[in-house]
């Protein structure tokens, strides 16, 4: 039972409080876009054991959906921010790196 | 012979005679007992059967880590099995019945599989799944059926009558344990400040310190406890809760606990259980440790027990085992036992010691009182069949010749201790062996993490490996300080507590005894008793390649029974690694999952259940509804009638008649689970037109339009009616189940993927009641009741809407229809639903107003062909398939799924398309089934050609009429087709089968001219 602090609310929500929605940062590709771009988009999921950048909704508090950046290994939260972000923040990066030198953003 | 000894017994009182019953038989026993010292005091030494072979037994432990003693408690409503005697404290008029055995708990006939020993060895279910079925289901099948299970399950018909509930708390810090140990913590986290959940599964605070003699300050340690519970009630930030066991520790920081609230004293309007739901910053895990068996054949028999446990029935309950007492040990602890029943007035005969020499205080203490104690001994094998009658004496570094026999009728052992280090690994913390003291203790380096990556569990006392109490109560205040300093609370500086023990000299490993043991006495070695899995088992697991622990323990079956191998693990896979050559940490251990004991279903379900079970959504109208005998069916969260019956009338009959009057007159619906979601801003045609596979922007207002909505993968998850209320604002019609989540859908993609358009979305579903008035009548109802709108054809056409009064009330009017009739959809403000409904019903007596429901609804619908989400769709199919492509926009660039439905399987012209199936006798076509098609696949099926996506009895037609997905459907109007039935053949025949003639969906009124009237 995971525990996100709420980017817009500011409250340290459970998680049943909340929905979970996969991977973040993800490209959408359309119409025109070759097959290989639209099978990983649609299909192709890091699935990695250690940080994650993935999608939550706050749906039984303010609505809002949020990106988090969580170790599935051990559940450390480097933090959360809102969705409109393209890519992963600057702190949140920095906060990683801290805690583990050897990762890297790809 | 089991029996009660004339005084002692801390934890009774010898004043209060408590009567229950153990298999129908009246016992006496005295408050404060458990069943199993009770059983014990009244001479019943079998206390139920083993799972496997049905052998007897007796308990062997005092408390959750108990394998043998399970029995059956309460009758009927209240019947519960797998109670576990040693938890279970006794009340006037407490049943328990045995459980295993058949016909009854002396003579069982399923004690004959231990007569046969090659009958169910290691992997005996995994080998036996690999015969022939007909040997599995012939011989197997029925023999373990009768013979297998544990306990009898509750009645399901009887519903538990009593109650259950949860509670929520947010805390600092949870210490689990209510030992020494336990209690220090909580003196010192009070102190800080800290708020503290200190919880103790037993109904005693103080744990196992004043039955093992500990001295603290110098007085009885028994002492210390009180005064430490009294100092604890009267702080105000720490809750202490008896009979409460943390049962699990999971991610960032969240317990659960489970409160045994009144077991021991059944009463009405009590809560019987409540579940802890907590959020702790950290957890203190003082939960002791656990005696661990020896291996010695018979080590199964009634009699033989932990030395602990005999300690702690002779101490707390003034019950023993027997009256003559071999103890054997591998360390100086069970020398305690010793002198216990010594003390008790009990003969203890020898005490066999596995260990060359045995010199501590302790065992100078046992030779002091005149008991011989046998260094480098073991025990050879158990004689007697029902019970111990003698230990028969080898030498530990042999094969087991015997030297002596020991007359006894009870045998006291001890293989060491375990900490509980249960908590600490439920969410990931590791373990190191720790060689010297031959157990795996936590690793502090590596503890379980919560969301900051900082550990949040700590083991103190015992469970963190220190086990003599002289080191227990320090390492239980080094504990608490570090998790205090860890979550920046104040330590005090008060000096460690003055324990007073005798010292104890190290154990020696016993993993086998005796160790050379030859193969006969290994399969009589019990590590797992509730399993019955033996160290033979074990180690053929390892001759037949089972490597892994994980693997062993599935094929063997050890700890996977109700103890969860609380007893076994450590025997077990020391017996592995023995036999694999290996250490053993290299080894390792099982995953230690939550629960740490049992807990019950209803604490896991609490108010969850009956009326409380889901949240139920009512319409306005739902009352009506109620009062006039509605047959409902849930949708989604709600209760939508299925039909109205009327008295003596069948729903079937009801659902006929409700067709016909919409069809002949007029119906009403209520309509308001509709979902309705408002769309507005200055992109919202644009945002509706990527929702929607049509153009929802060219929309103009006053102007409704179908649209279909996929997913990005290509399939068709919604539909419905959008109606254009102004430039900027659109109201979006879905589905009922779909409202929430549609409405969810849009959210996602306004927030994370086109987060700078200009629009918002508002979920108004409730807002509004909504009412069909559906039939060539219609009309004539809504103008006898009065509009100021304009409600003929050529003001308002069909696919229109107007907003206006009717009948008095603020109303949206939407001439949109789902039943191909002439309808009014007419939305009003929630509040006034009911009233516009009673309107409705009232006025329209004269034209046979007739209430409709949702099979009505759905009949209709397929008459007209029309699709319905969740029957024609399943998560595979794109409205393609359904023939809609004339909503699907060919101009737009992009909308959610055009990419998907461009890729080749979809795409491909064998997909299954939607046609209309009339069968030819008429009759209505099972639902679901398959069309037939000739040859078979490569797994030796028949191949099919299409499907049954619904099949109803049309009344406006008399006949059975059905939708369906076909191979090329469209392309074969006309043709006949065979669908599956389930209905039996005769004997050898071919399987029934109903032939249907392929034909367009549209069955009533193909060229729409009853709705646009
Ligand atoms: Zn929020």
């Amino acid at each position: 039972m995971l525990t996100f602090r709420c980017p817009y609310c500011g409250i340290d929500a459970c998680e049943t409080e909340l929905a979970p929605g996969g991977e973040a940062h993800l490209k959408r590709f359309g119409p025109g876009s070759a097959d290989a771009d639209f099978e990983a988009y649609l299909f192709l999921r890091h699935n990695a054991k250690g940080v994650h950048f993935e999608r939550w909704r706050h749906a039984m508090g303010c609505g809002k959906w949020f990106l988090a950046a969580r170790c599935t290994a051990t559940l450390e939260v480097f933090g959360t921010y809102p969705a409109q972000t393209p890519e992963p923040p600057q702190d949140i990066v920095a906060a990683i790196r801290a805690k583990r030198p050897d990762w890297s953003l790809s | 012979m089991s029996l009660r000894l004339p005084k002692g017994g801390r934890l009774i009182d010898r004043d209060k005679r408590v009567v229950f019953s153990f298999n129908g038989k009246r016992l006496t026993g005295f408050a404060g007992d458990t069943l199993a010292s009770a059983l014990m005091g009244s001479g019943q030494r079998i206390m139920g059967r083993s799972f496997k072979y049905h052998r007897p037994r007796g308990v062997v432990a005092s408390g959750v880590e108990e394998p043998n003693a399970l029995v059956n408690l309460g009758k009927g409503k209240t019947h519960e099995p797998n109670q576990r005697a040693t938890t279970t404290e006794i009340f006037q008029g407490l049943q328990a019945t045995s459980q295993n055995h058949w016909p009854s708990l002396s003579w069982d006939i399923g004690e004959v599989n231990a007569l046969i020993p090659r009958f169910l060895p290691a992997g005996f279910y995994y080998k036996t799944f690999i015969h022939p079925r007909p040997f599995w289901k012939h011989v197997f099948e029925p023999f373990i059926r009768q013979s297998a299970g544990l306990g009898k399950a509750p009645d399901p018909k009887l519903q538990d009558p009593d109650r259950y509930e949860q509670f929520y708390a947010h805390t600092d810090l949870v210490i689990a344990g209510g030992g020494i140990a336990g209690l220090q913590a909580a003196l010192e986290a009070g102190r800080s400040g800290a708020q503290v959940i200190l919880c103790e599964q037993s109904a005693h605070w103080g744990g196992r310190a004043p039955v093992d003699g500990v001295e603290i300050e110098g007085q009885p340690a028994e002492v210390w406890i009180k005064n430490a519970v009294d100092t604890l009630e009267k702080m105000e930030n720490i809750h202490l809760r008896l009979r409460c066991m943390v049962a699990g520790v999971y991610d960032h920081g969240y317990v659960l606990a489970y409160e045994r609230v009144s077991d021991h004293a059944p009463q009405d309007d009590v809560v019987r259980h409540r579940l802890w739901r907590i959020r702790s910053r950290h957890v203190i895990a003082a939960t002791g440790a656990l005696e661990r068996p020896l291996s010695f054949a018979g080590n199964d028999k009634p009699g033989v027990m932990l030395a602990s446990a005999v300690r702690d029935h002779v101490v707390n309950y003034g019950s023993a085992p027997g009256e003559r007492v071999v103890i054997v040990t591998n360390n100086d602890d069970a020398y305690r036992t010793a002198l216990v029943l010594a003390e008790a007035g009990l003969t203890v005969p020898c005490v066999v010691d596995a260990r060359a020499r045995a010199e501590g205080a302790l065992p100078k203490a046992v030779r002091a009182r005149g008991i011989r104690v046998l260094a480098g001994m073991g025990i050879s094998n158990i004689k007697g069949l029902r019970g111990v009658v003698a230990a028969q004496l080898c030498r530990q570094d042999g094969a087991g010749e015997v030297i002596e026999d020991v007359i006894c009728d009870a045998v006291a052992m001890s293989g060491g201790w375990s900490p509980v280090v249960h908590l600490w690994s439920h969410c990931g913390g590791k373990l190191l062996w720790e060689k010297e003291n031959s157990f795996f203790r936590p690793d502090p380096d590596k503890p379980p993490t919560d969301q900051n990556g900082e550990g949040f569990v700590i083991c103190a006392g015992a469970a963190n490996g220190a086990l003599h109490a002289g080191q227990t109560l320090e390492d239980a205040l080094n504990s608490t300080r570090k998790s205090l300093q860890d979550l920046n609370m104040p330590v005090s500086d008060q000096a460690f507590l003055k324990v007073s023990v005798p010292e104890e000299e190290k154990l020696e490993p016993v993993w086998i005894m005796p160790a050379k043991a030859g193969p006969k006495k290994r399969a009589k070695m019990w590590l797992d008793f509730q399993n019955d899995v033996k160290v033979s088992d074990v180690q053929l697991a390892a001759r037949e390649g089972y490597e892994s622990v994980e693997h062993t323990k599935r094929y063997t079956t050890l700890g996977m029974a109700t103890d969860q191998g609380k007893l076994s693990n450590i025997n077990g896979l020391a017996v592995l690694a023995g036999a694999l050559g290996a250490e053993i940490p290299q080894v390792g251990t099982t995953t230690f999952r939550p629960p740490y004991a049992p807990i019950s279903m209803g604490a896991i379900a609490g108010e969850a259940r009956g009326a409380l079970f889901q949240p139920l959504r009512r319409t306005p109208i739902q009352g009506w509804h109620e009062d006039n005998g509605a047959h409902f069916e849930p949708v989604g969260y709600w209760r939508r009638p299925y039909c109205f019956p009327r008295k003596g009338e069948s729903h079937r009959d009801a659902v006929n008649r409700e067709i016909l009057a919409v069809r002949n007159g007029v119906g009403l619906l209520d309509a308001s689970t509709l979902g309705k979601i408002i769309v507005k801003g200055p992109d919202a045609g644009r945002f509706l037109d990527m929702l929607y596979t049509n153009v929802m922007s060219s929309l103009k207002p006053g102007k409704c339009r179908y649209g279909l909505m996929c997913s990005e993968n290509g399939f068709l998850m919604d539909d419905g009616v959008v109606a254009r209320l102004d430039e900027e604002t659109f109201l979006v019609h879905t589905t009922t189940g779909g409202a929430d989540r549609i409405h969810a859908h849009m959210e996602d993609w306004l927030q994370c993927e086109w987060w700078d358009w200009k629009v918002y979305t508002a979920n108004v579903t409730e807002a509004f009641a909504q009412i069909a008035v559906v039939g060539p009548k219609a009309r004539a109802l809504l103008n006898k009741i009065g509009a100021d709108i304009d409600l003929s054809k050529e003001a308002l056409p069909f696919m229109g809407w107007a907003e206006g009064r009717i009948g008095g009330f603020d109303a949206r009017v939407f001439r949109i229809s789902f039943s191909g009739e002439l309808s009014f959809e007419i939305a009003v403000p929630a509040s006034q639903g009911r009233a516009f409904w009673d309107k409705l019903l009232e006025a329209g007596a004269e034209f046979g107003a007739t209430p409709y429901g949702t099979e009505a609804l759905h009949v209709m619908r397929a008459e007209k062909g029309f699709i319905m989400i969740g029957d024609e769709t399943d998560g595979t199919v794109i409205p393609q398939d359904l023939g809609l492509d004339w909503a699907i926009s060919k101009k737009k660039d992009d909308y959610l799924g055009k990419r998907a439905q461009e890729r080749s399987h979809m795409a491909d012209p064998e997909r299954w398309k939607l046609v209309g199936l009339e069968t030819l006798d008429g009759s209505v076509l099972p639902d679901g089934s398959y069309a037939l098609d000739e040859g078979v696949n490569e797994n030796g099926q028949g191949n099919t050609q299409g499907r049954v996506t619904s099949t109803y009895f049309s009344p406006t037609l008399g006949r059975g009429i059905a939708m369906g997905l076909v191979r090329h459907g469209p392309d074969r109007m006309g043709e006949v087709i065979a669908f599956n039935t389930t209905k039996p053949a005769a004997k050898g025949a071919a399987p029934k089968t109903i032939k249907a003639r392929i034909v367009s969906p549209v069955f009533y009124d193909p060229e729409g001219e009853k709705q646009n009237v």
